[in-house]
């Protein structure tokens, strides 16, 4: 905010609005590093108090929801203060459901933990989060300080994400076609590559909201996209291969 | 009320009802207003907002010419209704005000009669030939004032015997039966309860579809819900006008954000 309002309560309000979005955001960000971190420990302790946890954030959520609410019906806000309000509304929702992700990759741990190793799928899925957490903290930097230009290098970003994704699904697909025994386990990892890339696609979101927030507009251009996994298949004698050459969309 | 416009794109090809055009205005040797331009569509509701002694009242009173009879003021610049000079020799100062009627801050009934505070205008104009037509002008245009279910019984009573928001209805309806083009309100419910204020504004709202109104209100909300076009004045200039929607959403000017986000400019 550039400047103070004449009424300063409006501005005490608007900064708990900032502070329960942080809050909400560094919890998120945590869930999601302790549960790649019980992933790759197969730690079912660890899993299950980031399940317990993940009440946390939906409390902080409804919370926020409540006190936009009423900030909306008392303040009446205008302009940036209106867009303040409704960008932070927004992102809490993309918060909470990455919160949900984490939960989810969590829960999977209970099963994964009891199954062999495959591979170095964990590790892969684990560098896939490393970049995730990166967006996570920068698009949270971004709405603190106000940065439209960090929000949208967080959304171009996502782009890496996806990439690896791809290459976990392909990856996936293989163990399955080479041992129906890696069934089980591959698909639980299938599940949890695609929550953590979800996530990212929830940070991209935030990183709209954010450029939007500031500068009153969304961002107008296409987003780069690396997730071609809806396109790809493997072929009947195992090698992976994509229904169409690398990278290349069917146009719909 | 009006619906809620979503695209910042201009009204396609409007039709301009009154431009003012680099307008100057002094009082004494104080100088009021800047070079302003403002242009007025036909069929719309045009907000004019910004703090007090920023000149928005001093530009309304311009558009019907309220400013004449004010010692010491000069009005320099160029304003048209229908492309026609309102401050040209040839125009007849009292038809202008016709044409361009006004509604005040504070309810101003004559002290008359409900009827002979409708009736007045017409009949200094001449616009009713018999005792039937004038009762005509009168109930349409109380009716069209959202008034006349209210009063019907009552026309004999004095106009100030009604409630502040029934005297303020009363005086658009007063405004409206000289078929005026133009109407400028300026802060029409600053002294009316939200009820009272409600009924001003859907009956804004309707009166729309037939006269191009221009209104000053220190009220942001009302800014915002009974306009299509808004005008921020500044100290005397105009720094951002547009379509509401966009004013309230996403100003362009810093000094507007700061003025309708109630921050320190």
């Amino acid at each position: 905010m550039e400047t103070e309002h004449i009424v300063k309560s409006f501005d005490e309000e608007l900064a708990t609005l900032d502070n329960m979005v942080a809050e909400m955001g560094g919890l998120a960000e945590a869930q999601l590093a302790d549960a790649i971190e019980a992933l790759l420990r197969r730690d079912v302790e660890l899993a299950g108090r980031i399940v317990e946890r993940d009440q946390r954030i939906d409390a902080i959520e409804n919370d926020l929801h409540t006190f936009t609410i009423r900030l909306l019906a008392l303040r009446q806000p205008m302009a940036d203060d209106l867009r303040i309000i409704v960008a932070a509304l927004k992102i809490s929702s993309s918060l909470e459901r990455i919160g949900d992700y984490a939960k989810n990759v969590a829960k999977r741990t209970f099963v994964l933990a009891k199954g062999p190793p495959l591979g170095g799928t964990a590790q892969s899925i684990a560098r896939m989060a490393v970049l995730v957490q990166a967006m996570i903290k920068n698009v949270l930097d971004a709405y603190i300080q106000r940065d439209a230009a960090k929000a949208d290098d967080v959304r171009i970003r996502d782009q890496e994400v996806d990439q690896v994704y791809t290459s976990l699904f392909r990856e996936l697909l293989t163990y399955m076609m080479e041992d129906p025994r890696n069934i089980t386990v591959a698909t639980h990892l299938l599940f949890v590559a695609k929550n953590v890339e979800r996530i990212g696609d929830h940070v991209t979101g935030i990183a709209e909201q954010v450029h939007f927030m500031i500068l009153g507009d969304l961002p107008g251009d296409l987003r780069p996209k690396g997730d071609n996994t809806s396109f790809t298949a493997v072929d009947t004698d195992g090698a992976p291969a994509g229904a169409k050459a690398d990278g290349e969309r069917p146009e719909t | 009320m009006n619906a809620i416009a979503m695209s910042n794109q201009e009204a396609p090809a409007a039709n301009i009802k009154m431009r003012a055009a680099g307008v100057d205005v002094s009082y004494g040797n104080k100088q009021a207003l800047f070079s302003v331009n403002v242009q007025i569509e036909a069929n719309t509701v045009t907000a004019l907002i910004g703090p007090s002694g920023c000149g928005k009242s001093t530009f309304l009173r311009c558009l019907n010419r309220m400013n004449d009879v004010i010692d010491g003021c000069r009005v320099t610049g160029q304003i048209s209704l229908d492309g026609e000079d309102i401050y040209s020799p040839a125009i007849d100062v009292v038809e202008l005000r016709a044409r361009v009627g006004m509604v005040f801050q504070k309810p101003n009934p004559f002290p008359k009669s409900i009827y002979e505070n409708v009736a007045y205008g017409p009949r200094i104009h001449g616009l009713a030939d018999s005792r039937a037509e004038l009762d005509d002008i009168v109930e349409a245009s109380l009716r069209r004032a959202g008034l006349i279910d209210e009063v019907r019984e009552r026309l004999d009573e004095p106009g100030t015997g009604l409630s502040g928001g029934q005297q303020q209805r009363l005086c658009i309806a007063r405004a409206i039966a000289v078929e005026p083009e133009v109407i400028l309100m300026d802060e029409p419910c600053s002294a009316l309860d939200p009820i009272a204020t409600a009924k001003v504004e859907e009956l804004i709202d309707e009166l729309r579809a037939r006269y191009t109104i221009v209104i000053v209100t220190h009220s942001m909300q009302q800014a915002a819900r009974v306009s299509q076009r808004t005008a921020f004045f500044h100290l005397g200039e105009v720094l951002e006008q547009g379509e509401t929607g966009q004013i309230f959403t996403n100003p362009v000017d810093g000094r507007t954000q700061a003025y309708i986000t109630g921050r320190i400019g």
